[in-house]
Parts: C-alpha cells; structure tokens; sequence
C-alpha cells in the first residue's frame, strides 16, 4: 500500500498546486456520458452570493467557466474496455469545455463508477504514551489499523478516518489535544480493481492531462446530491448509472459503505430492444421519453409509433403501447432495486438512525421509480438532484450530473483521507534524515 | 381500358442516388488537433503567435526593404513631395498681412519681420515663433497673430501706450504704466506732454510715480520731475530749485499735506529751497540764501555767500 499512499499523497500535490493556479477541470467518466467541468478557483470568494447560489456547502470558491458532456465511448459497466476509444472521447469533451472556458486544462479530478469497490471498516489503537493525543498519534493509530487482505490488484481508493475514541468517549471528529490513554480509530477503506484504475489513469496521462485526484462515482454523487442533515444523521444515495448502480451509505458526515450493483440502465435499454424488438437507439428514446415503472390503464391505450429503417413495412409501421415498455422495464427495475436492498441490508443500513434514501444518476428520471422503490428499499425516498453550484449552465443541473458536481465538491473541499495525515515516523527508513527531524520535531 | 383497375397510389421508381455510403465522421478530435488546440489556449503561445510574429514580419519585411540606400532616398523623396504638395495647395497659401492698431513704425517693422515672401504656404509660417519674436519688440503690449480664411494673416496689435519719461545716463526713455520701456527720444521736449521721472530704480516704481503727479494737482505745473533717492523715496522737483523730500512710506499723503500748505499759506511761494518731510510727524523746512540773509541782516549777523557759508570781511579783519 506505501506506493498508493505515495501516488495519492502525488495527488494531492498536484490539486493543490491546480488551485493555485486556479483552473482545475473534473472528467465524470460515465458508461453513458462524459462530463466534463471546468472549475475556477479564487481563494477570495469573489464569486459569493450570485445568481442566488449561497454559500451553503462549500461550493462558494469556486465556479464553473466551462461544461461539456458527450456520449461515452469504450466504457463498459464503469470500467474502460477499449482505451483508444474512451481517450478519443475524453478529448472530445475536454476541447469541448476548454473552448467554453477559453483557458487550457492541465489538471483534471476523475471519478471511477465500476472496478468492483469492496468497502472495509478497519479499526485501529494504540496507547498514548504522554496521555494527550498529538498530531502525530493520529497518524501512528490510523497506521495501527489492521488491514486484511484486500486481495491481488486491489487498490485503495478511499481511506477515510470516520470516527476517533479517546478512552471511552467516541464519536470524536477531531481528538487532537484531547487527554487519555488510549486513542482507537475507525476508518473506512473502500478498495476498487487496480487495473481499472490503472486504465483510467493511463487514459487520462494519454490526453496530456495530469490527474489530481480519483474518487468514486457513488461517493461523489452522494457528496452532491444528499444534504448536510442527510449525511449526518444515516442516508443512502443510489446513483442509477449506465452500467451499474451505486449504492454508498453515509453517517455522520463520512461515507461507511460503498458497493455498486452491476446492472444499470443500459440493460433495460436491452430488455426493451430485446423484448420489443426494437434497435438500441429506438429502445434507448423509448426508455427516456416513454419509459415507466407504474402501468396504468391509460398507458395501455398510449400507442408509440416504433418506426425504424428495415425497409420491412410491418416491422417499420409497428407500434407499441405505452404498457408494453413499462412491462419491459419494470421487472428490471425491481431487479436493480432487489440488487440494492441487498447491498443495504449487507451494510446495515437498517440499523442507522435515519434511513433516508435518495435516488440520483440518470435512471433516477424514470417516471414513479420513488414509488416503486419506496415499496422495496424503505419509506424515506425521495429523488435528489444534485446541489447547485456557481455557473453551472441549467441543462447541466439534472441527477445525471450528479457525480460531476460531487466531483466539483471533492475537488473544493475534499475530506480528510489517510495519506492526508503525516507519515507516522516509524514508517520512514531506518537512518533517514526525515526520520530524524520528525523525532526531534515530536519529542522537543 | 385495362381490365384491372388498379387503385394503389402509383410506384414512383424513386431515383437513389448512387451515393457512397456515408462514413460518419468520428467527432472527436485527433491527437494533433488537440494539441494543437491546447497549445493554442496557452496565453504566451497565444500572443506570440497573434502579435509578435505579424509584428515581427512586418518589422522584418520593412528592414528587409529600407535595408538598400536608394530605396530609402527615393521614399524619402517621394514623401516630401508628398508633403510639398499637399503644403503648397491654393487652400493652405497665405496671400496678404493685415496689420491692425499698430503705429506706422511697428507696422513696417512687424512686416519685415515676417520669415518668408508672401505668398507662401501657411504650414512655412510659424505664429508662435513668430510671436515671440514680434513680442521682443519693446513698443508692442499683445498681439494676436492668426492666419484667416482666404489666405489672410491678421496681426492684432495692442502697442504700449508710454506713460512717463525716464532720464537714466543712457538717455530719455519713454515707459509705460507698468514700467516697460516702450521706446528713446531724443530730448525732453519731444514728448513734454509727459511727466519725468529720474533716478536709479525710477522704472520699478512708475505706479507710484504716477501717483504722486496725480497727488501734486495745482503744483503741478511748477513740477519739474520726480527724482528716486537710494531706491527708496522720491524728491519731488520744482522749479526755483525748489524740492519736496518725501517719506519711503505714506508719499502720497505727505504730498497732500505739503500742497494743502501751499494752498493755504502760500509756502512755495516764498524763499524755500527745500521741504522736508521725510518725517511726516515733523516737517522741516530749509530756507533760501536771501531769506537768511534777510533775518541775519536784521539780527546783525555777517551775511552768507551764495554758497552758504558766511562771508567773512576781509576789511575789517584786516
């Protein structure tokens, strides 16, 4: 792990080092779309109360100068399968934005939706030896947590401290200073496929962009679509995507759990060309402009016109009720959302003191979804659009930018991770000169 | 007739045109063109490319150019023919010089103080230079100098009007009000009409001169001149020989005093050669020679000679 921890610690750098300079770009690369922002920064807050956008949760810095989305290309279930694909994409979009916003990107923030995440609660101890947690201490008992074995090409994505205890008193956010002899930790390490991350990041260095930081989609679209309370007191955000749906679990302010459920709106496009006998495009429009989970009887008399180019007058005058790509679509629904229960009832989601759920991502749009999950997943559903930032043009405001926006939020404010705090002075090699320094810096 | 009707809308045999299959063009763009247009988004690169290399070509074409000695002669001689040209066009030619409110001598000096033969093109006449060069001239006050419609240069001329005389060792000068000398004469009775003033430091203080000739009023024609002692005070000068010292400060009143005295007892009239009232509070008077002697004869004192000193009889001393 000490080469990741390096990598993101690199990442940090180079975020920090964009928003001196001020342009940062984020790269939402999605099975079916690619977003892409470009943000400005002022450290001042110049941009403060326009256009109605308060600065309620941070988003007050910075603004959007330049958006562009495109269709994705080469991106399966969330990973990237064909590479020369997925960059030419990449390229389409970041030109695309880069014009908007006239100024060049050099760094970007990139999400990964797929890799097969795998979500760890770890927990850690240690005494303290001067009876009062110092700087250092934090660093040594995140180092204390034991770590299992994640498995072969298994990269930590996300490894964030999400609760401290002094002695007896947990649920500390920040237990520096605090006096005890014991100070345990919680962190929450959520792993994802190496290669996949390989694979973006080689995609993105194709593109003379330099990556400032990776997060996951599901924890991004949560970031910017769950509100403060939401996020503090236990909710869900389900980010029904192209090729899968992500589920992520947050409590007080720090997201616990993580999972992705492998089915996502491009497999009820398929049903519906399959069960309809449609092409892709033709079920693809039919999914968005006429698509439902709750039938009624008035849906039954709705007749679309199929069309299509076969040149067969049977197969190209054939229409479909309205009924028809409900039935289709509705068991798939159920099947995404039993897939999501599922991965709440693995997280114990139940046992959290609010339960709220909000449904994000582009699948979200289904007309009378929240009914359909209120019956399967729990009562507090609601549909979640993701927060308003700065600049943001209103095309770009629907669910599916969520993760975009979170992304924008993560580049902003990003929480305290592992590699954020300073390598415990043990880890470093026996006779380094930093070892040295950080011993005299601790102990005088 | 044909047997069978057909009722179906006739099969118009639609003419495909023998297109080539349309390759649909891949939107994204290629690696070249989006460095390219990266590259192009740099702000350095931006302005070197949109500034400094047309700037740099046309510098370097002109340098290029200019570089050969006969080109740069015969652009030279082309734009000031150029220039000559436009210069000497009807509209910009000055025909004639009207001089107004300038005495005859001023008139024919201004005129030949004109740099060029009229006609001649207005751009060859300087109206600044050639103002400060008409102002040098001591008899002229303003001028206004400006070249009219239809080819006309008017000079408005404001000439000094001489006010005093002032004798100084070099000769009789005449000043204005403001005590700037306007012109020479050649003797007092050239211009007796005006009023004389002498003494070193005279003309820095014509005002008050002036003044004081206003203040003398019936004395006036007995009024020789003002004489300026030590650059401080004046001598009002009589004739009979007769003087009036007045104080550096309050002449004025002084002045008044000694003519209301005048006027009520006569005091010029008689044997004074001098008033002095330098001390305004304590007039002093000198008498003349006879007057003294008039009082020495009756107290029986020895008589004094015209130069003031007394007569000593050699006869009876001897």
């Amino acid at each position: 792990m000490p080469e990741l921890y390096e990598t993101q610690r690199a990442m940090r750098n180079i975020r920090r080092a964009a928003l001196q300079r001020g342009v940062i770009g984020i790269l939402d690369i999605g099975t079916s779309k690619i977003a892409c922002l470009v943000l400005r920064f002022d450290g001042t807050g110049t941009f403060r109360e326009t256009d109605g956008v308060g600065p309620m949760a941070g988003q007050a810095n910075f603004r959007v100068i330049g958006a562009a989305s495109t269709r994705s290309r080469g991106v399966r279930r969330g990973e990237i399968e064909t590479m020369a694909e997925t960059e030419r994409a990449i390229r389409t979009v970041v030109t695309a934005a880069q014009k908007v916003a006239g100024v060049r990107v050099d760094h970007v923030i990139a999400c990964l939706s797929g890799g097969r995440p795998a979500s760890y609660g770890l927990a850690g101890e240690i005494s303290l030896a001067a009876g009062k947690v110092h700087e250092y201490d934090i660093a040594s008992v995140l180092a204390a947590c034991d770590a299992p074995d994640f498995g072969r090409g298994r990269e930590v994505l996300h490894a964030q401290p999400v609760n401290f205890a002094v002695d007896n008193r947990s649920g500390l956010a920040d237990p520096r200073d605090h006096v005890g002899n014991k100070l345990a930790c919680d962190m929450h390490v959520l792993t994802v496929d190496g290669d996949a991350i390989g694979n973006l990041i080689q995609c993105i260095r194709r593109c003379d962009l330099e990556l400032a930081g990776i997060a996951s989609a599901s924890y991004a679209s949560a970031r910017a679509s769950m509100v403060e309370d939401e996020q503090e007191l236990g909710g869900a955000c389900i980010d029904f995507g192209g090729g899968g749906t992500g589920v992520s679990v947050f409590i007080r302010k720090h997201m616990i759990f993580s999972d992705n459920v492998r089915i996502g709106g491009n497999l009820i496009t398929q049903d519906i060309a399959q069960g309809l006998r449609v092409s892709l495009p033709v079920a693809e429009r039919l999914k968005t402009l006429n698509g439902g989970v709750e039938a009624t009887g008035r849906d039954d008399r709705d007749m679309i016109e199929v069309g299509g180019d076969t040149g067969d007058w049977e197969s190209d005058r054939r229409a479909v009720s309205r009924g028809d790509v409900i039935g289709v679509m509705r068991p798939r629904v159920e099947e995404i959302l039993e897939g999501v229960r599922e991965v709440l009832d693995a997280a114990g989601f139940d046992s959290l003191p609010s339960q709220q759920i909000v449904l994000t991502g582009g699948g979200s749009q289904i007309p009378g979804l929240d009914g359909l999950a209120a019956r399967i997943l729990g009562p507090n559903i609601r549909c979640g659009r993701p927060l308003r930032i700065d600049g943001l043009a209103h095309q770009l405001t629907d669910p599916s930018f969520s993760s975009a926006v979170g992304l924008a939020l993560f580049a902003a404010h990003p929480q305290d991770e592992w590699w954020d705090f300073e390598i415990p002075a043990d880890r470093y090699p026996t006779r380094s000169l930093r070892r040295a320094y950080r011993w005299f810096r601790n102990n005088w | 007739m044909p047997l069978i009707t057909d009722h179906r809308p006739s099969r118009q045999p639609q003419p495909q045109p023998q297109q080539a299959p349309r390759v649909k063009r891949d939107p994204a763009p290629s690696r070249l063109q989006y460095r390219l247009e990266r590259m192009w988004l740099k702000p350095l690169y931006r302005r070197v490319v949109r500034i400094g290399l047309p700037a740099f070509l046309i510098a370097m074409i002109a340098g290029l150019w200019l570089s050969d000695d006969d080109r740069r002669a015969s652009l030279n001689e082309d734009l000031t023919a150029i220039l000559q040209k436009v210069q000497s066009r009807k509209e910009f030619q000055v025909q004639m010089m009207t001089v107004e409110g300038a005495s005859p001598v001023v008139d024919k000096a201004l005129r030949s103080m004109l740099p060029v033969d009229l006609p001649a093109s207005s751009f060859e006449i300087d109206l600044a230079a050639l103002r400060l060069q008409v102002m040098q001239l001591d008899a002229i006050e303003s001028i206004d100098l400006r070249i009219k419609p239809g080819g006309i240069l008017s000079a408005v001329v404001k000439e000094r009007q001489p006010a005093v005389l002032w004798r100084n060792a070099r000769g009789i000068e005449m000043l204005d009000a403001t005590g700037h000398r306007v012109a020479s004469v050649t003797s007092r009775d050239v211009r007796s009409d005006l009023p004389l003033i002498t003494g070193e430091g005279a003309d820095l203080k014509v005002d008050e001169a002036l003044a004081l000739f206003d203040a003398a009023g019936p004395i006036l024609p007995r009024v020789r001149g003002l004489v300026r002692r030590g650059e401080r005070r004046w001598d009002l000068v009589l004739d009979h020989g007769q003087r009036i010292m007045l104080p550096a400060d309050g002449a004025q009143i002084a002045l008044e005093a000694a003519v209301a005295l005048d006027r009520a007892q006569d005091m010029l009239g008689r044997d004074l050669s001098v008033v002095d009232l330098r001390n305004p509070s304590k007039p002093v008077l000198r008498l003349g020679i006879d007057a003294r002697n008039t009082i020495r004869e009756a107290r029986k004192q020895p008589l004094l000679g015209p130069d003031g000193r007394i007569i000593t009889d050699e006869n009876k001393g001897g």
